[in-house]
């Protein structure tokens, strides 16, 4: 599969990364050269096979229905690279 | 005695059991060694030399007036900078966490100290354990201590590292796709990939999550026993974690396998692993033998589809684990002001927040790998890549159980190459990849496996064998692993670090 | 409405979402409190706030309240359900993914039925899939900034949540709000969901497009359009209202169809009572969904869905009919009392099957208590007169002990002062009349009204009311009933004797 320019571009839009336009030959470049690495994959005979998302055959865990301490406020904040005391603090949501 | 650096940590806990030398002893002597050597290795991201010392007083105290002391009994333990603890910052070897400070413990973090050992610092990684050199980490990368021009392997680079070059004489790394064994095969230790399961993930920073499990990295299999039985165990707080009872691994090594059944994958010589690698392998296979073990060749004829396979699941996976970097609630943020100047008509600012926090603070291969795993789960591609790659699982898989139908254990090289030069294939992404080509199989299966070394080049870098058993049968791969240690001296060695 | 249509021009076709909060003491996946109205990010841990390295781990009871409302929902629940992410940025989203379901819900199908019309025959309203997710957090406009900025709340991020997506069955707004109406009484019913739209417990989207008879009689559709944020059930009748007028106006203007424009969301301005155009970004609908590698599938047998479904109780549609037949209530009485809720039918039947006079009880509920209810604001476990204290109270009535207005005033003396049926009564002085004193009171009346008693003998019988008025005067607690009956057979008896 050929990956186009605006293909890559709407890939970085999908995952939130800016790039410059150098930056953008670079990343056409390699992901080109990763999917066609992948691409193997085609060769293979998978008619029939279950996709296998998970390493381990467990089934049915769960926790109990149990309230448990929430952490102080200070400390949910504290990593926080913009917050005002109370709430996270972000550009405007709307106004687009 | 030359020095308590030169013991292994079953020899240390013996003396600190028998009173011959104390915890802060030992803590004090390792610290010695990490500010004589680091700055050639650059193993540790961040060290807890006070906190080290203070934790190894009270269990000295905690002996000294016949109080319980726990497995670990004050010894220093190494922990790759994954793994979320409340001191310190827990970067991931990432600018996007250089400020996170986690307000809680990963799981293997608590049990490592109820077991009493003395946690000495963070140690270097690939980015968010993308990489198998150590040189994607924002903080500089490592030196292998065998040759400080050459790579230590990656992701635990730093781990590996540290344990090769006496800093520390435990440490625990992660593995997706061989980030503890590659490593340990290139700085000449033991490293462990435990079963899927095994050991919570609870607070490990998540690369792949269906292929991230924790092990240890240490001197010897016996070392890697004593780690292992203080990490494993069911966490509630882990839904994937498996709920067995831990077997006592150190147990298990004093009763030798009588006869047992080794399969040769017949597969791995058409990747053409390194002469001299091949040849340490064959020398392996001897000592094998004439301890009573037979050989066999199996097939694992899907072999070649593990690093595309690894390399479809592992990027989509981490795409979304990666997702949670948005410079909302935690992680580096961009300038606001600049950011805002550089906004045009049209633009959203918290999506341009977003993009730019990300762009910044990701390195080129996070990027890359975030990229293709978009991708690879995007509209009208998700069929062609992911649930491809997953179905290639399952035979990889099916692979593997066959194999194990057959033979005890899984033997070959761990790498097809022992540690190449510091640069050389930071501009070859793919080359970087087929690093896995031995270790991707058992984080797709699940199943356990290790690296111990059995030889050196000639140009004296260690060889990593690699030895992998189905899942759950870690006791099984210690006394394989053991037997060989007692009968040769690789795992003995050391660089010459001066 | 500026539009008038004829019905023959049109079928309006509507399909709903609805979100609805589980219930339970904590978080889905965390131990974080589930409740509403505390301070801002004080509901929040590592797990919810979506730190590096946290876990996930599925509350029980949640997807126990998710099972029985799939069960009274006459779905079909999934032998084996799994858990996807679905990605996308928001910073109300700390993962940047949401844990949701795609491929595999845990249930499909079911239905509901809704009576649109009173005395019509219910209309069928077919349920595609319910799924259990987790809610995201809360972001506000911050004013203060002059709206630059938006707040963050993650106190809700994770609550329990099932999406309720019907099939497109709804062919008006009327119907609609009666769905909604019904399910909601539903869900209080099974004690999974308060419903409360003001708290955002309940939320609604609705799909709708119109079908138009095309020239060779085959259907045209008009473009599907989203609508969000309606916030009651008057506002989505409302909004279906506007709505489908607007794309009338607008296939008249456009002849656009189905397919010719991609699907449009619009949001819904209550005060300006009209739909408006939402932008949307070219790649928000690529959310990526995957299997969720933190948490492992659901599975259930036959036997756990019987059981399940056994304790699912009596819903709503049983008990109007249970009324009906049993009770020999009117469609109308079952109606009104079922659709005040459980507590209320609970209280009904308790005094029903007390005082065996279903038709008595129910007039009460229906005229004095629900009126109280309404007038205090109350629930019915508010009441001061409970089920036994009103049983009392009308097994009075029935024996005649109490006249029907002075029962009124004694239940609303009791609900004021809260007091017990024999405190009350003595304090408005009602006392027994004993029928000896009554008789004599009587026989004073007759004696003493010669001219009554002619008319009454000569056939006015009415003429007997103002014996009954006066004995009232003399004693305000006798039986207007009684007095009445005594004095005709005392007339009676006189007659005889002449
Ligand atoms: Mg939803
Ligand atoms: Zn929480």
């Amino acid at each position: 599969m050929e990956l186009s320019r605006d293909d890559i571009a709407k890939v970085a839009l999908l995952s939130r990364l800016q790039l410059n336009d150098e930056e953008l030959d670079a990343m056409q470049s390699d992901l080109q050269n990763m999917v066609n690495f992948v691409e193997q994959l085609g060769e293979v005979d998978t008619d029939g096979v279950e996709p296998m998302a998970h390493a381990v055959e467990l089934h049915n865990i769960f926790r109990e229905d149990k309230i448990a301490p929430s952490l102080p406020r200070e400390e949910a904040l504290a990593n926080a690279p913009d917050e005002d005391g109370e709430f996270y603090r972000v550009p405007a949501v709307l106004g687009d | 005695m030359s020095s308590w650096i030169d013991l292994s940590a079953n020899e240390l806990l013996s003396q600190l059991e028998a009173g011959q030398v104390t915890s802060q002893e030992v803590v004090t002597a390792f610290l010695d060694r990490i500010h004589q050597v680091d700055p050639k290795v650059h193993a540790f991201l961040n060290l807890f030399a006070e906190e080290a010392l203070q934790k190894a007083s009270v269990v000295d105290e905690r002996r000294k007036n016949g109080e319980k002391v726990g497995l670990l009994g004050g010894l220093p333990v190494a922990v790759k900078d994954v793994l979320c603890m409340k001191i310190g910052a827990t970067t991931a070897g990432s600018k996007m966490l250089e400020r996170f400070h986690s307000p809680y413990n990963a799981t293997v973090i608590e049990k490592l100290e109820q077991a009493d050992g003395i946690i000495l610092g963070k140690t270097n990684m690939d980015e968010f354990a993308m990489g198998s050199s150590t040189e994607n980490s924002a903080y500089n990368g490592t030196a292998n201590p065998w040759d400080l021009e050459r790579v230590p392997g990656g992701s635990s680079g730093g781990a590996a590292a540290c344990v090769a070059s006496q800093m520390a004489p435990l440490s625990l790394g992660t593995d997706t796709g061989g980030s503890i064994r590659q490593p340990a095969a290139f700085c000449g230790i033991t490293g462990v990939k435990p079963t899927y399961g095994r050991v919570s993930r609870f607070g490990m920073i998540a690369f792949a999550s269906s292929l991230d499990q924790i092990g240890p990295m240490t001197n010897s299999v016996e070392d890697a026993a004593l780690l292992l039985e203080v990490i494993a165990g069911h966490d509630p707080s882990d839904a994937t974690s498996l709920d067995r009872p831990v077997p006592n691994y150190r147990e298990a090594l004093k009763e030798p396998l009588k006869s047992f059944k080794l399969g040769l994958p017949k597969e791995i010589a058409d990747f053409n692993p390194d002469p001299e690698i091949q040849k340490a392998v064959e020398a392996a296979l001897e000592v094998y033998r004439e301890t009573g073990a037979t050989i066999e060749e199996i097939s694992l004829p899907n072999l070649k589809y593990a690093v595309p396979t690894y390399y479809v699941i592992a990027p989509s996976e981490a795409s979304s684990n990666l997702a949670r970097y948005d410079s909302v609630h935690y992680g580096y943020r961009t300038d606001r002001k600049a950011m805002m100047a550089g906004l045009e008509e049209g633009d959203s600012p918290l999506v341009q927040m977003y993009s730019q926090s990300r762009a910044e603070g990701f390195g080129p291969e996070v990027k890359r790998r975030i990229m293709l795993g978009t991708f690879a789960l995007s509209k009208g591609y998700y069929d062609a890549y992911y649930l491809k790659a997953l179905k290639v699982r399952r035979l990889i898989r099916q692979d593997f159980d066959r194999a194990f139908e057959q033979v005890d254990a899984i033997i070959g090289p761990c790498t097809p190459k022992p540690a190449f030069k510091i640069g050389e294939k930071v501009s070859d992404p793919i080359s970087m990849y087929l690093e896995d080509l031995f270790t991707v199989g058992a984080n797709l299966s699940g199943n356990a496996a290790m690296s111990i070394p059995c030889g050196f080049t000639s140009e004296n870098l260690p060889i990593g064998l690699q030895l992998q058993v189905p899942a759950l049968e870690e006791e099984r791969l210690f006394r394989i692993g053991h037997l060989y240690q007692q009968v040769t001296d690789w795992h003995q060695r050391r660089p010459s670090l001066g | 409405m500026n539009a008038t249509v004829t019905d023959a021009a049109y079928t309006t076709i509507i399909g709903l979402e609805v979100h609805t909060q589980l219930l339970t003491k904590s978080k889905l996946f965390c131990g974080c409190a589930n409740r509403f109205g505390e301070e801002p990010n004080t509901l929040t841990c590592p797990v919810c706030i979506g730190m590096p390295g946290v876990m996930p781990v599925m509350n029980r009871e949640a997807f126990r309240l998710a099972v029985r409302t799939g069960l009274a929902l006459q779905g079909k629940i999934a032998s084996f359900c799994k858990w996807d992410r679905k990605n996308y940025y928001y910073p109300d989203l700390p993962k940047g993914y949401q844990i949701s379901q795609f491929d595999l819900p845990f249930c499909e199908g079911g239905h509901l039925e809704v009576e649109v019309e009173e005395g019509q025959a219910p209309s069928k309203v077919r349920l595609h899939r319910i799924h259990l997710e987790e809610d995201a957090g809360k972001s506000m406009h911050d004013e203060s900034m002059g709206g630059r900025d938006s707040l963050v709340d993650l106190n809700r991020t994770g609550v329990p949540l099932l999406e309720i997506v019907t099939e497109p069955d709804i062919r008006s707004p009327e119907e609609a709000k009666a769905f909604l109406t019904e399910l909601k009484l539903l869900l209080v019913y099974l004690g999974v969901s308060d419903c409360n739209m003001q708290e955002g417990s309940l939320r609604v989207d609705a799909n709708v497009n119109l079908h138009l008879p095309g020239e060779s009689g085959e259907t045209i559709a008009t473009p599907i359009v989203e609508i969000k944020n309606m916030n009651s059930f008057r506002a989505v009748e409302r909004a279906l209202h506007h709505e489908v007028v607007r794309q009338w106006e607008e296939w008249q203007a456009t002849g656009k169809k189905k397919g010719e424009v991609p699907k449009q969301t619009r949001g819904w301005n209550d005060e300006a009572g009209e739909t408006f155009a939402q932008r949307e970004k070219e790649e928000s609908s690529d959310y990526r969904y995957f299997p969720e590698p933190d948490l492992v599938p659901v599975t259930m047998t036959a036997e756990q869905i019987a059981t399940a479904e056994a304790e699912v109780g009596e819903l709503p549609q049983a008990l109007r009919t249970r009324l009906q037949s049993e009770y020999e209530l009117s469609a109308y009485d079952a109606d009104v009392l079922v659709n005040q809720g459980k507590a209320l039918v609970r209280y009904y039947l308790e005094v029903a099957d007390a005082c065996g006079d279903a038709k008595l009880v129910s007039n009460w509920l229906q005229q004095d208590i629900m009126r109280t209810l309404k007038e205090r604001n109350i629930t019915i476990e508010e009441l001061p007169v409970s089920a036994p204290m009103l049983t009392e109270l009308l097994k009075k009535v029935q024996s005649n002990e109490l006249p029907r207005a002075r029962a009124r005033d004694v239940f609303a003396q009791m609900v004021e002062t809260e007091a017990s049926l024999e405190e009350t009564m003595d304090a408005m002085g009602i006392k027994q009349v004993d029928a000896g004193a009554l008789r004599e009171l009587c026989q004073s009346l007759v004696d003493a009204n010669p001219r009554i008693v002619e008319d009454v003998k000569g056939g006015k019988q009415q003429a007997v009311g103002a014996l009954i008025g006066q004995a009232k005067k003399k004693d305000p607690n006798v039986n207007p009933g009684e007095v009445r009956k005594i004095c005709l057979e005392l007339i009676q008896a006189m007659g005889e004797d002449s």
